[in-house]
């Protein structure tokens, strides 16, 4: 194939080549497509992209239109950009009050700091719990990955539903402790920042797992050997050779458990007392309870350049390394 | 042993000398794997200074005794000594032995710098020594220009290089090496043998190397154990070995060679007469072995100490006649596959000293097939 580079079809580009060669026939629709640039492999990746730019990219410029609207009595509740026949751009009412209003900041502050807090507990939990699967018998590995994703097949409402049960003052643990005597009065756990942490801790964790196990199940063992054989103890080598080796893993997970739990409404509506302001119980209560929705949109637009943008950089920082790393 | 057949006395064979003191003693190592076996009640004395190669088919165990040696694995009965110290219970970080990994294992996250240096950094060594110490070993390995890279920015032959390098740079009692040579090409190999001998001489550490390649064995050895089913078959210098192994694995497993059986007609101290129906005649060994007579015995003679000739040649022993039935041209030499009137194939190297349009055997010639009474070694079934 190399050799033939005065044939037409290279122009194409090697891939198209390739595929053009696999299928010597070619169909009116094929033949279309590829004028169009399209080879099949496009095709296929085409897919995905529609769906996200129709369900993903759509609703966001929507969403972003919204945020720079009047709020008004109506159906629905906000102005277009053009009634008044010149463009009304407003940014004051809602991007404004989310720098002079405190309960903003203060919320999203607050959702930065429980979900980071959460991340560095899930790391803290999940880091042995992947090791231990990934240094498991490979027998075992698949009964552990199993009871991993176990609670994936029970809805994450009913999960977090079931955790009132157990932490209201009359629930099962209150229940068990006072029964078998350790206290006399029930401990109030539910509705407080700890229902909060536990119930993020119980839904996240196999996110943190996965990752970290998928990296260190296909860790090369005899590093540890080479460090072991010049001079390095053991608990040194775990730190030097497999936690830094795991940090794409680990980046991986805390990924993945601190986006969500950001913005994570259900479990402080359910779990969270008064006091837990997270931002997505902030933007749930402006959207619906005080139906200003410019505003409401202003909040979502928000979290995501605040969120999207430093992640995007740290990934990119990331690649790089990992493309060092291998 | 077969050391015993040959004494060729000087201060470079250590293993002769009575008086010497092994620098590493393994006593009745064995090593099981639950049923299995994997090392078999090894003893093996091997002196300070020598570049042993512990040498078998995979599956034999050699890179077990060497991963015990490392103290990856742990005997489960027997005694290992470096250095007249018990290496019991002492765990690879505190060993004085440094390895090579056969899949060189270097650190990816590292530069070759920090591979090198990462041995000092855990001996707690000064900056500036370390320094001093990376530069003069990645200098001994040609490395230099490449200390800022990451191993996947360097090729094969110089991965092994660190590899080396990082195991060399402490200056272990004893370095031992895993199939060092056996992710590299052929002519890029025996390049880096030389290397290695090289490097091996100039800093005289003692070397064990396991490896599956008798061609390496052979080259880089002071001795060679070669190992078969977890036992130490025989111990010996390369030419020990090829010329006098001492049962038919080690003649097979070294070189090629013709294996005949026979039966013995006469046992002198001088001299054996060892009739072959298989080779279809006697055959004559100018050294005795000790056996009553009737016993019955393999004869090995290699391919290339074989005369083949066209002429109908008459002789009472040592000699067999045959059909040829193929050539191999081979450049340097040809080998020639010929059937034994008793029905057997066996092989034959010829140095091809004039050119092949003068070659004088041809396909389905018959042949006289000579060798002298020194060339075949008799070995007791």
């Amino acid at each position: 194939m190399a050799s033939d580079s005065t044939s037409p079809l290279r122009a194409g580009g090697v891939g198209k080549t390739g595929i053009t060669r696999l299928m010597p026939f070619s169909t009116g629709l094929h033949a279309l497509l590829l004028k169009l640039g399209l080879s099949s492999r496009n095709c296929v990746i085409l897919v995905p992209y529609i769906w996200l730019t129709l369900f993903f990219l759509v609703p966001f410029f929507i969403v972003l239109k919204i945020s720079f609207a009047y709020m008004t009595i109506a159906q629905p509740p906000f102005t277009h950009f053009s009634e008044t026949g010149h463009l009304s751009l407003n940014i004051s009412d809602s991007y404004g009050r989310l720098i002079s209003d405190r309960l903003y900041i203060d919320s999203y502050l607050n959702a930065i700091k429980m979900a980071a807090i959460s991340t560095v507990l899930c790391l803290l939990l999940g880091y042995p719990m992947a090791y231990g699967m990934a240094r498991a018998k490979p027998s075992t590995r698949n009964i552990l990955l199993m009871l991993v994703i176990l609670p994936f097949w029970t809805s994450f409402l009913i999960r977090v539903y079931a955790w009132i049960g157990l932490l209201k003052n009359n629930g099962v643990i209150n229940n068990i402790l006072m029964a078998v005597g350790v206290i006399n009065e029930p401990l109030h756990m539910m509705n407080t920042n700890f229902a909060v942490y536990l119930g993020i801790l119980y839904s996240y964790l196999p996110f943190m797992i996965l990752p970290l196990y998928a990296n260190l199940e296909k860790m090369d063992l005899s590093l540890l050997e080479a460090a072991a054989d010049l001079g390095c103890k053991p608990l040194k080598a775990f730190f030097v050779i497999t936690v830094r080796l795991s940090l794409p893993g680990i980046v991986a997970g805390a990924m993945l458990v601190f986006i969500p739990a950001v913005g994570e409404y259900v479990i402080p509506e359910l779990l969270g007392g008064p006091s837990t302001q997270m931002i997505g119980r902030t933007l749930y209560n402006e959207f619906f309870s005080n139906r200003d929705w410019p505003t409401a949109s202003a909040v979502a637009i928000a979290i995501l350049i605040l969120l999207v943008v430093p992640l995007a950089i740290f990934q990119r920082y990331q690649d790089k390394q990992m493309e060092a790393a291998e | 042993m077969a050391a015993e057949k040959q004494k060729p006395q000087s201060t470079h064979t250590p293993w002769n000398d009575p008086q010497a003191v092994p620098y590493i003693r393994i006593e009745n190592v064995t090593k099981r794997f639950g049923d299995f076996t994997a090392v078999d009640n090894v003893s093996l004395n091997i002196y300070r200074g020598e570049l042993f190669s512990l040498l078998g088919g995979s599956g034999c165990g050699k890179t077990t005794l060497l991963r015990m040696l490392a103290g990856f694995e742990t005997p489960t009965t027997g005694k290992i000594y470096i250095d007249g110290v018990d290496m019991a219970g002492i765990p690879p970080y505190e060993r004085p032995t440094n390895m090579m990994f056969q899949s060189y294992a270097l650190f990816p996250h590292m530069t070759v710098e920090q591979n090198v240096a990462f041995g000092l950094k855990q001996d707690g060594v000064k900056d500036a020594e370390i320094k001093k110490r990376v530069a003069e070993i990645l200098e001994l390995v040609k490395l230099t220009q490449f200390a800022k890279r990451k191993p996947h920015q360097l090729s094969g032959g110089q991965r092994q290089r660190v590899a080396l390098a990082r195991s060399l740079v402490k200056q272990p009692k004893l370095l031992l090496l895993d199939e060092p040579l056996g992710a590299l090409d052929k002519k890029l190999r025996e390049a880096t043998q030389f290397e290695l001998m090289n490097i091996q001489d100039r800093l005289g550490i003692t070397f064990i190397v396991v490896t599956h390649d008798q061609e390496e064995a052979m080259t880089l050895s002071t001795r060679i154990g070669v190992m078969n089913a977890g036992e130490i078959a025989q111990v010996g210098t390369p030419q020990e070995i090829y010329e006098y192994p001492n049962n038919e694995m080690v003649a097979d497993f070294i070189g090629s060679v013709n294996l005949f059986e026979g039966k013995i007609v006469e046992d002198e101290p001088g001299h054996v007469l060892i009739n072959s129906a298989e080779a279809g005649g006697d055959i004559y060994i100018d050294h005795g072995i000790s056996s009553a007579p009737g016993a019955k015995v393999w004869v090995a003679l290699r391919p290339e100490k074989i005369h083949l000739s066209k002429e109908d040649i008459q002789q009472p022993n040592n000699c067999l006649k045959g059909v040829v039935k193929g050539i191999a041209y081979m450049g340097n030499l040809s080998i020639y596959l010929i059937q034994l009137d008793s029905g057997k194939q066996i092989k034959v190297t010829q140095q091809n000293q004039l050119r092949s349009a003068e070659q004088l055997i041809d396909w389905d010639d018959r042949v006289s097939l000579t060798f002298h009474p020194n060339s075949p070694v008799a070995l007791l079934g």
